[in-house]
């Protein structure tokens, strides 16, 4: 089984796994960070993002063996104490019903603001592109507003 | 804030997932039981000596916020320091009653013996600090986790009072605080949960890590009834990480290290089916048996008056025939369960909306009692129903661990989901409708053909108009096509809504009248009804023209205790589909709990049922469902939302529910306004396929 050294929430960490292990299983079973989810497996509805070299990226899709020597940074490193301007703002906002997907939606907004500081509605829309089942747009689109020029 | 207090097993999980060792003296109080110095009157609530207040839910969390809806019930009569109150999660007990968490019922349900609870323990609490100073107890008041003697000024925290409190009769009538007296019910209180759902910390069904535990994926056959006739497991077993190949009943499940050698362990396995009777069905001969069924007798659900001589007399009659497809649930997280069997006893991590049948039916495959079996329920990223009646996704974990002998998850993949789900019932309808000479309704016919299934999935909201319409005649026909069915977000008035409100629009215009002026006339001696439908109609600016190249729409529903109106502004895109700019919600729950969470739930249903009445069909081809996953089985996205704008219509009526009550009116609202639009009925979901 082939190794490799990843760093995760800026900490250095070797799994054996197979190449084309897509990081979100590597993240949730072999390194146990659970935060992260599986929504589809194809890339459709961003449950699995995290930040690969800062970039938004659909883990589900990413084989480990891409990844590189990118910092990857998941949902559990945005803060680790939920004080990023984008969690204070999901809080405010009261965004999360089931919240399954808000990791997900949490990372897409941080990335987009640290891109965009101040995002159009046009950005939010072609940015924010992960599903929500339980209908939380509303109070996301607010709450990226209300996270703006603090990322 | 109140905060979730992290409960034992999420606690286990966390340990195993950073590698510490395992706590085992850490627990929280079971109900029923106390701990030294406490004081617990009954399941639902202890006060802790440092006057930390613990509060028990008994019903599941699936976004629709009963984590915080239903403490707030109890801390409120109990006249908590909100601030002070933790909340855990109960597992599957009798204790709390029925835990099945479905209908929208659960306040509703709750609020007589939550308000008990809470108001027993506060006067109990009284009575101690009476006793304690030797005073009557009517000369001393509960505020905010203190007792107060108000002419001498003293005052005693509840954490000082726990071990008196605990020697005192349980009071068998407490009196309840009056509306006026609420502090906490009625205000925006923040979710719980919300902090740990921003952080990745709220632990899901999938997320559950227990010492020793595999993961399984579950190969079934892809037609409705098929089993399996033989397999060659030899590439699958091959697979990085796989471990075992083992049959249960619904399939054959392929055990690995992770979950994702599980899921490639069982595309690499080659399967052989006996596909059974339902392989001939497709969408096409489903609708055409729905047809020719129609024309059958069928069972007269409910008749009022002589609906054939009113039509016959009638000045004006319309008919229509209205079609609902079938419907997957798509949870955001796919069907998992996790499972341990061991020494006669079973322990289950289970995201569900019914942990005491998972209980029942675990204990009844393992041939053990219900004590033998604990289900912890974890959060659930969704459910909808999907985790309410069904238990596959837990019996497979159940049984796999069995015969295992280790602790598995069971994790259905996407496809899975969609393609060996259960599914909200597809209905054709046959309806006849007569207007007198003022365009009044005089008589309302409506055949409804469906699959075999409980009344409240297929006719319930076609079978009880909140219109007066004197001859009236339900009639069902049953016609099963092997699908498999479930309760869907609002049940039978998910795809009724749509048919009943769509029918009542056709009316009006048949009669001449306002869509919103028709279904005033028509409810007029309702006035819960009128006054949502009023409310809705004046902040939409329904008596105004809407913006240039926008229309409206409206529809009218009561689901069970509430009362809703929704007003849709659409536009017409290229290509004929609408774009859904705005809708206003007019909404009387009764007692509003918690306003916030009333918003959200409109908010929700809206898109629920919007994301259904643009894009949700599950289409049959060879007995199989034809949609895969989110590429074929689309969502609403955030570019699409609409601006959801939220009534509340207060009233002092016990609450009614608000998981389900906002989502019957949205499909009839939106397709009413394409009416508006385009002077062509939409009378088959979903509207991309109407054109």
């Amino acid at each position: 089984m082939p190794e490799f050294t990843l760093s995760v929430n800026g900490q250095s960490r070797t799994v054996n796994v197979p190449g084309d292990m897509p990081l979100l299983w590597v993240l949730r079973d072999t390194l146990g960070f659970t935060g992260t989810k599986y929504g589809c497996g194809i890339a459709q509805c961003g449950a699995c993002t995290v930040h690969l070299g800062g970039a938004p990226t659909r883990s589900c899709v990413t084989p480990v063996a891409s990844v590189g020597t990118r910092p990857i940074t998941t949902i559990e490193g945005l803060s680790g104490d939920g004080s990023h301007p984008v969690q204070r703002a999901w809080i405010a906002e009261e965004v999360p019903q089931c919240g399954y997907c808000q990791s997900g939606q949490v990372m897409a907004a941080a990335a987009l603001l640290a891109a965009h500081p101040h995002p159009s509605d046009a950005d939010i829309d072609a940015a924010m592109t992960n599903i929500c089942r339980c209908g939380t747009y509303q109070r996301i689109r607010r709450a990226v507003h209300r996270a703006a020029g603090e990322v | 804030m109140a905060r979730v207090t992290q409960t034992r097993r999420e606690f286990l999980q966390t340990s195993a997932a950073i590698g510490t060792s395992l706590v085992i003296g850490f627990h929280l109080p079971a109900a029923g039981r106390r701990r030294a110095g406490s004081f617990k009157p009954n399941a639902w609530l202890e006060v802790q000596p440092d006057g930390a207040v613990n509060i028990w839910t008994g019903r599941s969390e699936m976004g629709q916020g009963v984590r915080t809806g239903m403490p707030m019930i109890v801390a409120e009569e109990l006249e908590a320091d909100w601030q002070a109150v933790h909340v855990i999660q109960a597992d599957a007990n009798p204790a709390y009653g029925d835990q099945m968490t479905v209908g929208s019922r659960s306040v509703q349900t709750g609020w007589d013996p939550l308000r008990h609870a809470g108001a027993a323990a506060r006067e109990m609490l009284i009575s101690a600090a009476a006793l304690t100073w030797g005073v009557p107890p009517t000369e001393c008041r509960a505020e905010k986790g203190v007792v107060r003697h108000a002419s001498s000024g003293r005052s005693l925290g509840y954490g000082q009072l726990t071990e008196r409190a605990a020697t005192l009769p349980v009071p068998a009538n407490p009196r309840l605080k009056s509306p006026a007296e609420y502090r906490i019910l009625g205000t925006r209180v923040p979710r719980v949960d919300t902090p740990a759902k921003v952080t990745g910390r709220a632990q899901y069904g999938i997320d559950v890590r227990v010492p020793g535990m595999v993961f399984a994926a579950v190969a079934r056959c892809p037609v409705f009834g098929g089993h399996v006739t033989s397999f060659d497991a030899t590439a699958a077993r091959a697979v990085p990480g796989v471990t075992a190949v083992q049959q249960i009943s619904r399939g054959v499940t392929v055990v690995a290290e992770n979950t994702w050698a599980a899921f490639q362990g069982k595309q690499a396995l080659r399967m052989e089916w006996d596909e059974g009777t339902n392989a001939r069905w497709s969408s096409q001969s489903i609708h055409d048996a729905f047809v020719a069924a129609a024309a059958r007798p069928g069972e007269a659900v409910r008749t009022t008056g002589d609906v054939a001589a009113a039509l016959g007399g009638a000045a004006h009659t319309l008919d229509a025939i209205y079609d609902a497809p079938y419907l997957a649930h798509a949870c955001m997280e796919p069907m998992n369960c996790t499972a341990q069997v061991t020494d006669g006893k079973a322990e289950i991590w289970a995201p569900t909306q019914n942990p005491q049948g998972i209980q029942r039916e675990a204990a009844r495959l393992l041939g053990l009692g219900p004590e033998a079996v604990t289900v912890h329920v974890t959060y659930m990223g969704g459910g909808f129903g999907r985790r309410g009646g069904p238990m596959d996704y837990a019996t497979e974990a159940v049984e796999l661990a069995q015969k295992l002998g280790k602790p598995v998850q069971v994790v259905w993949t996407r496809q899975d989901d969609i393609q060996n789900g259960v599914f909200r019932p597809a209905t054709y309808n046959v309806l006849r409708a007569g207007l007198d000479a003022t365009g009044r309704p005089v008589a309302w016919s409506h055949t409804l053909v469906g699959p075999d299934g409980p009344s409240f999935m297929i006719t319930r909201g076609a079978d009880e108009l909140i219109y007066a319409i004197p001859n009236f005649r339900l009639t069902r026909v049953k016609e099963d096509p092997g699908i498999p069915v479930a309760p869907w977000r609002g049940v039978g008035p998910s795809q009724n809504g749509f048919i009943v409100e769509s029918f009542v629009d056709e009316l009006a215009h048949a009669a001449g009248k306002d869509p919103y002026d028709f279904r005033r006339g028509l409810v007029s001696g309702q006035p819960r009804l009128l006054a949502v439908l009023d409310r809705a109609a004046e902040r939409a600016g329904w008596r105004s023209p809407p913006p240039a190249g926008r229309h409206r729409g409206i529809a009218l529903w009561q689901f069970g205790d509430t009362y809703v109106a929704e007003v849709a502004e659409i536009s017409v895109q290229q290509g004929g589909l609408p774009r859904v700019h705005r809708v206003v919600c007019a909404i009387d729950c009764g007692t509003v709990i918690n306003p916030d969470t009333v918003e959200a739930q409109c908010q929700s249903n809206i898109v629920y049922g919007l994301t259904a009445t643009l894009y949700g069909e599950i289409g049959i081809d060879r007995g199989r469902v034809v949609q895969s996953n989110f590429n074929n089985y689309p969502m609403l996205r955030l570019a699409q939302m609409p601006e959801v704008e939220v009534v509340l219509v207060r009233s002092d009526n016990p609450p009614g529910g608000i998981g389900e009550a906002a989502l019957p009116a949205i499909a009839p609202a939106v397709c009413n306004a394409m009416f508006a639009a385009t002077g062509t009925r939409i009378r088959r979901l979903p509207i991309v396929h109407a054109g």
